[in-house]
């Protein structure tokens, strides 16, 4: 016991120590800067400041990415240079053909599907008294609180698969039972449906974001355009259509897109739920797994490539799409 | 086209006890060009968004023509609207904009064409069909907002202060164009202001409101000639009239050393309700008073030059300029009167309005 405790409380002061040393080292570079007067004052001002961030980007960024690259058109063991062999069985591998299908489905469902609930949410929630919309609002963002690890582990349970003769503890299993179906299959071993109910917690986990960043667009446009527009005649679904969408078109485009960026990045929820298998795996998963569990290197950082490959262009749109609506207002 | 009646309109927001327009009662003729006008908070906005069915009516009704409209969707109204800022649809070109509402209407495309066409020659907007709003001027976009009422060919036009973002120039003219294109058009028009001036130059008529109550509706010319109290007669009129109590003799009333004569009848009823009466006097009303001759003595404050005018702004002796509302008066422009000199105002005695003291209502004076 006491042992625990003064390896701890070393530890402690260890680390106390770093702390000090680490102002202390900040302290002598910046005193060290300000003396710097003259023709060398900008200089020294911009590599002090600039400095620390350049390194972290080298160190943590830039670095691994080209190594990530290198490793990409080597063996598994990082040794043999091979050239596109990896990328080539990423594209042809029947094994990873299904990997790849999957990720385009949720690339195209999930983002689809989140944001459709999330628009529907935000015009609904846009009517409620100022006090129920705050409320209602707050409940349907939670899920967005929730790591993707523990939203997955609370699904686990719904679709959690008993005997039907049992007494069940899976909500999705009873409800179905209720409805008459006899004999529900195990929900997670269902190829290839359990892929839309892995993709279902995504969307249960996006939807709040999509919703609160369209309810901000949709409260954005004027109220007296909505009002010349109902003196014009557009109400209902023709109001809808025709003028909120078109005017918060930017908007949907960028949360679509952000969505998409995360989906295409969805490793946690295929981890915990399946561990990729029963034909549930996606890129990120079998990145993961390729260079963790098979310790293929070359096959990981392949995927890796093609991953932020296909991330990067996203971005490029968002970022192009939230210039154009800053420069509109 | 279509006449307009506001048939005891009442409009309490919730939570709210003071009505925001209170029993409104205003018959508008067809192809009459009604101002509704005011300080802000008087409910002529309020008013508006009535007819147009954006405000519910808690009381009263509204018709246009023989149609009670009251609970009718502004959709189903057939009136078009000019907003304060257009509210132009952004995403949608000019053209596009004019021909929202027939499109939603299920007008036939050629006929769509031919109306926008003939609406943006109207309003010198044809070189500009296939722009987007961001892509205008202010005037333009205005211009547009018109085009899209203009378009419609609506039984009413309602206008809610569709040139307080323009600048004072393009106003006046603006305000020019407006009105003569509503004559052309001949289509019933109700426009809400709080500018005077422009409620003056552009109405058939004028109604004046305060804290929802409708003070007076009558022509221009009467409104400011024959104003029904005390609130009327200083809202029209720029420079305001001068409006204030003085002691009341036994012909009229005292100003200064000088007794003003009224009305007999006006004497009586002011005389009932104590020992002073509310006189005003527009500055245009007022001599100045040769030598010799009675006048008020008023000490000068500031001259103001506009050019064709001048107009003097001055105390009473014993009075205080800055706690007091200051005495003006049209002076000729050539004049020599500086700030600190004295001079004597003779008011012509025809020209006075008497108002009672205590109600602020207008005095006979014949």
């Amino acid at each position: 016991m006491s042992d625990i405790l003064t390896s701890s409380m070393s530890k402690l002061g260890q680390m106390s120590l770093v702390v000090v040393v680490f102002f202390a080292v900040l302290l002598i570079v910046f005193f060290a800067a300000g003396r710097a007067t003259g023709r060398i004052q900008r200089p020294v001002a911009i590599v002090v400041f600039l400095g620390p961030a350049i390194v972290l980007l080298l160190a943590g960024l830039l670095i691994p990415a080209i190594r990530t690259f290198v490793y990409s058109l080597y063996g598994a063991s990082s040794i043999r240079y091979i050239g596109l062999k990896n990328y080539e069985w990423a594209f042809t591998d029947p094994g990873m053909r299904g990997v790849l299908i999957n990720t385009v489905l949720w690339i195209v469902i999930t983002p689809i599907l989140s944001t459709a609930f999330g628009l529907t949410l935000a015009l609904l929630s846009d009517r409620m008294r100022k006090r129920s919309e705050s409320v209602t609002k707050s409940l349907i963002f939670m899920p967005m609180a929730i790591s993707f690890v523990g939203a997955s582990i609370i699904w686990k349970f719904v679709y959690q698969y008993i005997e039907p003769s049992q007494p069940q503890i899976g909500l999705l299993e009873q409800v179905v039972l209720w409805l008459g179906w006899k004999n529900p299959p195990n929900w997670l071993l269902w190829t290839p449906w359990n892929n839309f109910f892995l993709m279902v917690i995504m969307v249960w986990v996006q939807t709040g974001f999509a919703m609160v960043v369209l309810s901000a667009a949709i409260k954005a446009i004027p109220a007296d355009v909505i009002e010349a527009a109902s003196l014009d005649g557009a109400t209902g679904w023709k109001l809808f259509s025709r003028v909120t969408v078109p005017m918060i078109r930017g908007t949907l485009v960028v949360v679509i897109t952000t969505i998409m960026i995360a989906v295409l990045k969805i490793f946690d929820i295929v981890r915990t739920m399946t561990g990729g298998n029963f034909n549930t795996s996606v890129l990120a998963n079998e990145m993961y797994s390729q260079t963790f569990v098979q310790a293929d290197n070359g096959h990981g950082s392949a995927l890796a490539v093609i991953l932020f490959v296909g991330v990067v262009p996203l971005i490029f749109y968002n970022v192009r799409m939230l210039r154009k609506e800053r420069a509109l207002r | 086209m279509a006449s307009v009646t506001f048939d005891r309109a009442t409009r309490i927001y919730p939570g709210s006890e003071h009505p925001a327009v209170d029993k409104l009662d205003l018959q508008i003729q067809d192809g009459e060009f009604l101002v509704l006008v005011g300080p802000s908070g008087c409910g002529k906005s309020t008013s508006l968004r009535m007819l147009a069915g954006l405000e519910e009516c808690s009381e009263g009704r509204i018709l246009i023509g023989d149609r009670d409209v009251t609970r009718l969707q502004p959709k189903d109204r057939d009136i078009a609207m000019v907003f304060q800022n257009y509210a132009l649809y952004p995403h949608m070109s000019v053209a596009e904009n004019m021909a929202f509402a027939l499109k939603i209407a299920g007008v036939a495309k050629d006929e769509r064409d031919k109306r926008v066409r003939d609406a943006a020659k109207l309003l010198d907007l044809e070189p500009y069909l296939d722009r987007k709003p961001k892509a205008l001027s202010g005037g333009q976009r205005q211009r547009v907002a018109m085009g899209r009422a203009i378009v419609r060919e609506p039984r009413v036009f309602l206008m809610d202060e569709p040139l307080s973002n323009l600048d004072a120039k393009l106003r006046v003219s603006t305000r020019t164009q407006i009105a003569s294109l509503q004559r052309r058009l001949g289509i019933t028009t109700v426009y809400v202001t709080h500018d005077q001036v422009e409620a003056m130059t552009m109405g058939d008529r004028v109604a004046v409101l305060k804290d929802g109550v409708l003070q007076q509706c009558d022509t221009p010319r009467h409104l400011y000639d024959r104003p029904n109290n005390v609130f009327v007669a200083g809202f029209i009129g720029s420079p305001a009239m001068n409006i204030r109590d003085f002691p009341l003799t036994q012909n009229g009333a005292m100003v200064g050393d000088t007794e003003i004569p009224l009305h007999r009848e006006a004497v009586a009823m002011a005389g009932r309700e104590g020992n002073t009466v509310t006189v005003g006097f527009r500055p245009e009303d007022v001599d100045l008073a040769g030598d010799g001759q009675p006048g008020v003595p008023v000490e000068v404050d500031v001259i103001e030059e506009l050019g064709s005018d001048a107009f003097l702004y001055g105390h009473l002796p014993g009075a205080n300029p800055l706690e007091d509302s200051p005495i003006i008066a049209r002076i000729d422009p050539r004049s020599t009167i500086k700030r600190g000199d004295t001079v004597h105002l003779a008011i012509r005695p025809h020209h006075v309005h008497a108002f009672s003291p205590t109600s602020g209502e207008r005095l006979p004076d014949a």
